[in-house]
């Protein structure tokens, strides 16, 4: 995957799971999923989805740029 | 039984706290954000375990207790998205800037952002007031633990004292870097407690499977949300977790940091972290009105502990405990610390000493704020009566409301003194105006909808904040260079 590919798809990832995390249709559902009532399994796999995503945006979509100054301020503090 | 191995957890808390004053350097950074030396894995720690309150253990399983599964897409699975994406976004650009400049309170950053004394003053007054509330939360919890661990032997005033105390010690002497390392210390404490709470009480009630049939055949609403969460509610939610991008607690653990990329691994493992302690917590309070119904909203933040101590020997009832005392001590610590950081640099060294002041007395004025701030705490936790749950969403619904000021600070060019002083102030306003609407209510919400305030106080502080900017005039080239990279 290119990085241009990776950035635009993280920072997608993001709004992505606002409208997932609204999950309307599982409001009066009372079946249980993986042992647990389908709400809180679709919530639990909801905070792996968040990491995946986050994983993503650390990987693709670093702020480099803080860590290009934050190197020049180091040399600088050297001179 | 209990109390001892809770006294004996409090000495290695001690211990830890007091042997970080080994590293101590004498100096005021070094007291206040440990030299800006702190690693990726204590960083991840120490934030996290600053974040999770008593509110995240007592509050929510109490709330889980009442309101049923729902407790956890509305607060821990909204946290799993928002709050990483604020330290992503937010956390890295801040300490990037509270590196270059020196900076060691938010105060000091907006102060000179928006070459305002009187916004610096705004934001410190603010932020003291929303913040003393959530210190309270953490006080509360310490005094229901140990009063209920010992059966009420001991009152819950003398377990917020015992809390006051072991805080004040290593905060005083360890400074920032023994309140990060007891926080990483009691993190690891409470993740691994809080699953080994779940897995023993689960197993003495004969399994989760029968555990959860018990609770849909006694109370199967708690199991769906319908009737409790209201889909509005539900939106509305997503914005509270914003307000970690405001608290001060957390600003001065993002500029403990050694470097910017020590932020990958606290915003990658976030979410998971945030799952494993509320989903325990969460399942715990719903299990337990099957086992312990009828018990009123206040008993009902101590759910935990009745499990435990019903369920668990002796020894392990200790451990466990210790687990939520030690939730409790590690937002206390760091949220104390930075107000004594916030009364040392923004009252004491800016208006006082014209930002001229000895390293000496700068370590002493902090160290007095500390301890007064526990004072005054201690007092108020005597005569507070709301649901720890509830405190809590006011005081985040205030720092939450002023985010778009932090945001418009990092991102936006063209926000003007004038426009984070009016969002500031209608903020502020709009608290007042909720909170004193609310009154008592538990449940309270805009106009009976299920919107909560904060779903209004946030784009309205937004859009004061945008609209105010744009009539008035723009901030001068010089101050943006200091701040922005030059178009």
């Amino acid at each position: 995957m290119s990085r241009a590919l990776g950035r635009r798809l993280a920072l997608a990832g993001l709004p992505a799971l606002f409208v997932l995390h609204n999950d309307f249709w599982l409001w009066d559902d009372s079946r249980f999923v993986l042992g647990l009532p389908v709400g809180l399994t679709y919530h639990a796999l909801f905070c792996l989805a968040a990491t995946g995503v986050m994983v993503m945006l650390v990987r693709h979509a670093w702020p480099a740029h803080l860590e290009v100054e934050e190197k020049a301020a180091r040399r600088e503090a050297r001179r | 039984m209990i109390l001892a191995v809770l006294l004996v957890y409090l000495a290695l808390v001690l211990a830890i706290g007091l042997w970080s004053h080994k590293l101590f350097r004498g100096t005021g950074e070094d007291f206040f954000v440990a030299t800006r030396t702190i690693g990726p894995f204590v960083l991840l720690m120490s934030l996290f375990g600053t974040h999770m309150t008593a509110f995240s253990l007592l509050g929510a399983s109490g709330e889980a207790y009442r309101e049923g599964i729902g407790v956890f897409s509305l607060m821990a699975s909204s946290s799993a998205l928002v709050i990483p994406a604020v330290f992503y976004f937010v956390g890295t650009r801040l300490w990037s800037l509270g590196k270059r400049h020196g900076y060691m309170t938010q105060a000091q950053f907006f102060r000179e952002r928006f070459d305002s004394d009187a916004l610096g003053l705004l934001l410190f007054v603010l932020l003291i007031a929303l913040l003393v509330p959530y210190v309270l939360i953490g006080m509360l919890a310490g005094g229901i633990t140990v009063s209920q661990i010992t059966g009420g032997a001991l009152p819950e005033w003398a377990g917020n004292l015992i809390l006051c105390a072991v805080v004040l010690v290593y905060v005083l002497y360890g400074g920032m870097r023994g309140t990060a390392w007891v926080n990483t210390f009691q993190t690891l404490v409470f993740m691994v407690f809080g699953a080994a709470a779940l897995l023993i009480i689960v197993n003495r009630l004969g399994g989760l499977e029968h555990a959860l049939a018990r609770v849909a055949a006694t109370q199967p609403g708690l199991l769906v949300r319908e009737g409790h969460i209201g889909r509005v509610e539900m939106l509305s939610y997503m914005c509270i977790p914003l307000s970690a991008g405001m608290f001060p607690h957390l600003f001065i653990h993002w500029l403990t940091a050694g470097r910017v990329s020590h932020f990958r691994w606290t915003i990658s493992l976030y979410p998971v972290c945030i799952a494993l302690v509320w989903l325990p917590s969460v399942l715990l309070g719903v299990l337990a009105a099957a086992e312990l119904p009828g018990l009123t909203p206040a008993a009902a933040n101590s759910v935990i502990l009745r499990l435990i101590t019903q369920h668990a020997p002796d020894l392990l009832a200790g451990l466990l405990a210790a687990g939520v005392f030690s939730t409790c001590m590690n937002s206390l610590d760091s949220q104390v610390l930075s107000l004594g950081t916030m009364f040392t640099h923004d009252v004491v060294r800016h208006y006082g000493m014209h930002d001229r002041m000895s390293e000496r007395r700068e370590l002493l004025v902090g160290r007095l704020f500390v301890a007064f701030i526990l004072v005054v705490t201690f007092v108020l936790s005597l005569v507070t009566t709301r649901s720890i749950f509830r405190l809590g969403i006011w005081s985040f619904t205030g720092f939450a409301a002023l985010f778009p000021i932090v945001v418009a600070a990092l991102f936006w060019r063209r926000a003007t003194r004038q426009g984070a002083l009016a969002s500031a102030l209608t903020t502020a306003a709009l608290w007042v105006w909720f909170f004193t609407r609310a009154g008592n209510a538990p449940d309270y919400s805009v106009a009976g909808t299920g919107l909560m305030p904060v779903a209004v106080m946030l784009p309205v502080s937004a859009a004061v904040l945008v609209l105010v900017s744009l009539v008035t005039t723009p901030p001068p080239r010089a101050v943006l260079d200091r701040f922005f990279v030059r178009p």
